[in-house]
């Protein structure tokens, strides 16, 4: 089920700002794409372009195509409330719903199209905490709020209700960066198993991370501050990190900048 | 994996049936139309009711209309919409209409002359006469209340957020709580009970200024309470870690940080306290007179003297007007309060902040 | 919240004055915490004697009243304080509050709920500012304005409405009417209900406004629509915060002396219609009958002015459980 991502000439701007200048790229099915690149660079920016979160901020506007198998997510008549529950997402900082107990927090995004019996959720529940390696940890306090957990675990609780509604793409917006080095573990060990089912892309400040989890990486670049972000290269994560083609990204990742 | 057959029940498209842009509009204008026309139809005589009707029509078009094109959730949203448009533009109909009228009604006896002068020798039915006499009460009974409260309630306020932790702050913040309940008639009562029926005080000025006070105090002490918890502990913390003593932190860091918020609350419950009518009628009494000693006699005050004019005219022009014009003096005065006190939230701000 | 004298002696030379810091390093900060803390300490302890003597002294008159009432205080449907013997009861009173505060909050609360959620999630950003402006701008018209403009302005444009009730509406009781002047308990609850409008709106745009971005941007990226939005991630983090706002509205509708004083015609019965003029609340009532009230009168005023303060104290209690109850899962430290 999951879906291959085929972005050509993407425009991103913030109101009269352009942040994120004419990508292209192809996500492949299955795969841990990372998106690494300095700060302000639009790897975020442009991973909110690829499920319309990005047009949410207030000024954001998209330009150009973003295939999802093979229908344009910006093409006419697509509704952006589909699009997102397709493409599910992992911000930086875990957010559970404060007022919500752990059960009703992954069943969240189920009940929005409601139609499910109780044991119906309570199966997809417990298989999405499973899925999130979350079940043993919670299954006595399901209806404890969700605000009582570790970062770590709160982070998890996040990836369990973003794929409860079986999403075809995962995006995780740095899930580890608010995280200690354990909960980051876990989370890595999660997607490597995560990938069987979804397509994921990561974007990560962490180039160990990106190098770990990752089978392709994309390395972003600006030009200087002001100017938008371009992707730079995409291959092989093994190939980014052994021997990339483009000099820039080699002295980004030996920490010549940035 | 296993979910195939989950997956597969929803549809696979992303697209989505949509109403137009302008359909919304439509519906609206067809609503307000409609509600016109049965208006004129059926003879009804209020602007209540057309807008009733129209707002009705145009909630229940809507749910109708997109249920059936865009589907239940779909629907749910679009009503939501319409419920928020309607329950804005109803409410703004009254709130226009009050400023309006009072802006129309009291510019026609407000000049310098009515500033200036008293209702010394002016009957109710006469025109002419002013209120001179009741913004001197008014300034003096807030400006004393303001003066009592601002002290007690800021620093109440940071002994809630900066060092209470026991019994006595529970105390405090529940009494807190209690008080911003209490009723102005109530406050009035208080002071009638102490200060005039058992200590044997005439009313004054200073009478009513306490009365204020007890509702000013609550709402000092809660809107400088919440400025105070929006300080980021980081900043006490790093105060702190220079060796700066709590006090000083609290002085130089935590007030200065929050002194915007801090002063818009001040300036709000300012405001409410202006406008207080009941503790004078009780305590101060108004007055058609001078009496700038707010420690003795009856004192007039600007609502106060709205009242009188009201309740006096016995249906003379005169007197309404003088009322509406008061109305639209004590409007102006809260509103340049208002404005004043956000002008120097805004330019006290930090700078740091969005 | 302690500080060490080592990490006195070891801080880094700062922008600050350095005669803060000399002192800070001879140790004197004792005594400058202590007064401070004793000062506000001390104004904590002011405010609690104040509701304390609050209470005492209107209780204390308020039973030199009713101790010399020759009827029921509670259920006596007449005020008398000067008559001999005296007689005088709140039954009226009471009714005339709780009913017109009732419709008040019934009217206000989800329009408020409705214009906060306007300004903050569905106001085109332009619009949003200056609206939210304004209308933290007409909280502070006093009392006294909307009661003049009740009267004058208001009361004449019901006369259509309260007809169309009675015609349509007439057979339940409630909404009969005789036609005269409407000055009645809806007019009342009406008139409440857009003073208290301003605030209640004000306090929970605040509330919906602090809705922190990830929430609501959590509950997007699962697919929700607006309005699922609004009430995943904005009403449930606001429920607390919009009960306090209705809580201060209804503080000031129980108590709204003038405004209601100047479009009722009071009278010391109870009217089965809220259209017909007639009753009364215990605000406008103390308002009403002061200025020719004995001392006596005054006494029984003081009483009735305690039960509302009562009054008032049990709205503010069950406002306190309905939100501490709701604490645990509250979005307070998310």
């Amino acid at each position: 089920m999951a879906k291959r991502i085929d972005v050509s000439g993407l425009n991103a701007y913030y109101g009269s700002f352009l942040a994120v200048e004419d990508i292209s790229m192809t996500i492949q099915p299955r795969t841990v794409t990372a998106f690494i690149g300095p700060s302000g660079c639009g790897k975020s920016t442009f991973l909110r372009t690829l499920n319309r979160m990005h047009e949410v901020t207030p000024g954001g506007r998209v330009e150009g195509k973003v295939m999802l198998d093979d229908e344009n997510l910006y093409g006419a008549g697509i509704d952006p409330v589909s699009v997102r529950r397709e493409v599910g997402m992992v911000f930086q900082r875990p957010n559970p719903f404060p007022t919500m107990s752990i059960y009703d927090n992954v069943a969240a995004g189920l009940k929005l199209v409601g139609n499910k019996k109780k044991s119906e959720l309570d199966d997809i529940v417990e298989k999405s905490l499973k899925g999130a390696n979350l079940w043993n940890e919670v299954k006595d306090r399901l209806n404890k709020p969700g605000s009582g957990l570790s970062g770590g675990q709160q982070q998890r609780l996040c990836i369990a209700r973003a794929i409860a509604v079986e999403p075809k793409v995962l995006l995780m917006d740095e899930p580890c960066s608010a995280l200690d080095p354990i909960s980051t573990l876990a989370i890595e060990d999660l997607i490597g198993e995560l990938k069987e089912r979804f397509t994921i892309v990561i974007v990560t400040h962490n180039m160990q991370q990106a190098a770990r989890v990752s089978d392709r990486t994309a390395f972003f670049n600006l030009a200087a501050v002001g100017q938008p972000g371009k992707l730079i290269e995409i291959d092989d994560t093994e190939r980014i990190f052994s021997n990339p083609s483009v000099q820039a990204t080699e002295d980004y990742i030996s920490g010549r900048f940035g | 994996m296993s979910n195939a057959t989950l997956s597969d029940k929803r549809p696979s498209s992303l697209r989505a049936a949509h109403l137009p842009k302008w359909f919304s509009w439509a519906v609206a204008a067809g609503s307000i139309a409609l509600g016109l026309g049965i208006s004129t139809v059926a003879g009804l005589e209020s602007s209540i009711q057309w807008a009733l009707i129209a707002g009705v029509l145009f909630v229940l078009a809507t749910f109708v209309i997109t249920s059936s094109v865009e589907g239940r959730r779909q629907a749910k949203d679009r009503v939501a919409t319409s419920l928020v448009w309607v329950s804005f533009l109803l409410a703004v109909i009254p709130l226009a209409s009050l400023v309006y009228e009072t802006v129309k009604r009291g510019v026609k006896v407000l000049d310098g002359y009515f500033l200036s002068h008293s209702m010394g020798v002016v009957a109710t039915s006469e025109s002419g006469g002013g209120i001179y006499h009741a913004i001197l009460g008014t300034l003096e009974q807030v400006g004393l209340a303001a003066l009592i409260s601002v002290p007690v309630g800021v620093l109440t306020a940071i002994y809630l957020v900066e060092y209470g932790r026991g019994k006595l702050a529970k105390a405090v913040t529940f009494f807190v709580d209690v008080m911003t309940g209490i009723p102005s008639i109530v406050a009035g009562l208080f002071i009638l009970s102490t200060w005039i029926l058992i200590l044997g005080m005439g009313p004054s000025g200073f009478a009513g200024a306490m009365a204020l006070t007890i509702l000013m105090l609550p709402v000092v002490v809660r809107s400088t309470e919440e400025m105070l918890k929006l300080v980021p502990n980081e900043l006490r913390e790093a105060s702190l870690a220079l060796g700066v003593p709590k006090w000083r932190t609290i002085l130089k860091v935590v007030l200065p940080t929050a002194i915007g918020g801090i002063t818009t609350g001040v300036m709000l419950a300012v405001a409410r306290i202006a406008g207080e009518t009941a503790p004078v009628l009780l305590l101060v009494w108004g007055s058609n007179f001078i009496n700038a000693n707010p420690f003795s006699d009856p004192q007039a005050s600007l609502p106060m003297y709205i009242y009188l004019q009201f309740q006096q005219s016995g249906g003379y022009g005169a007197a309404y007007d003088r009322a509406w014009a008061a109305s639209l003096t004590l409007i102006a005065f809260i509103m340049i309060l208002n404005l004043a006190a956000r002008g120097i939230a805004r330019w006290k701000a930090p700078k740091s902040g969005r | 919240m302690d500080i060490s004298t080592t990490k006195d002696t070891a801080a880094p030379p700062t922008p600050q004055p350095s005669a803060d810091q000399k002192r800070a390093e001879r140790g004197t900060t004792r005594p400058g915490d202590r007064i401070f803390l004793g000062l506000s300490r001390g104004s904590g302890i002011f405010l609690l004697a104040l509701m304390a003597a609050i209470a005492v002294f209107l209780s204390y008159r308020a039973a030199l009243a009713i101790s010399k009432d020759e009827a029921n205080f509670f259920t006596t449907f007449e005020w008398n304080p000067t008559a001999v013997p005296p007689e005088f009861g709140i039954a009226v009173l009471a009714f005339g509050t709780i009913v017109s505060s009732i419709i008040a909050m019934a009217i206000a609360v989800p329009v408020a709920v409705g214009i906060a959620l306007f300004i903050t999630h569905y106001a085109p950003r332009k619009l949003g500012g200056p609206i939210a402006y304004v209308i933290d701008l007409l909280a502070a018209v006093p009392s006294i304005v909307y009661g003049l403009w009740g009267a004058l302005v208001l009361v004449p444009q019901l006369d259509g409405l309260y007809g169309w009730l009675n015609d349509y509406l007439g057979w339940t009781g409630i909404l009969e009417w005789q036609g005269g002047a409407p000055r009645s308990m809806l007019t009342v609850g009406i008139l409440l209900a857009i003073m208290i409008l301003p605030i209640i709106t004000n306090v929970s745009r605040e509330v919906f406004r602090q809705v922190p971005q990830m929430q609501e941007e959590a509950a997007l990226a699962l697919g929700a629509t607006r309005w699922e939005v609004i009430k995943m991630a904005v009403l449930p983090f606001g429920r607390s915060g919009v009960i306090s706002a209705s809580m201060l509205g209804l503080g000031r509708a129980l108590g709204e002396t003038m405004a209601v004083a100047m479009v009722l015609s009071p009278s010391f019965e109870i009217n089965a219609s809220l259209l017909d003029p007639g009753g009364g609340t215990f605000a406008q009532n103390i308002a009403s009958k002061f200025s020719e009230a004995t001392e006596m009168g005054r006494d029984a005023l003081i009483a009735s002015g305690l039960v509302l303060f009562v009054i008032t104290l049990l709205v503010n209690g069950a406002a306190r459980l309905i939100i501490a109850r709701r604490k645990e899962f509250s979005g307070a430290n998310a």
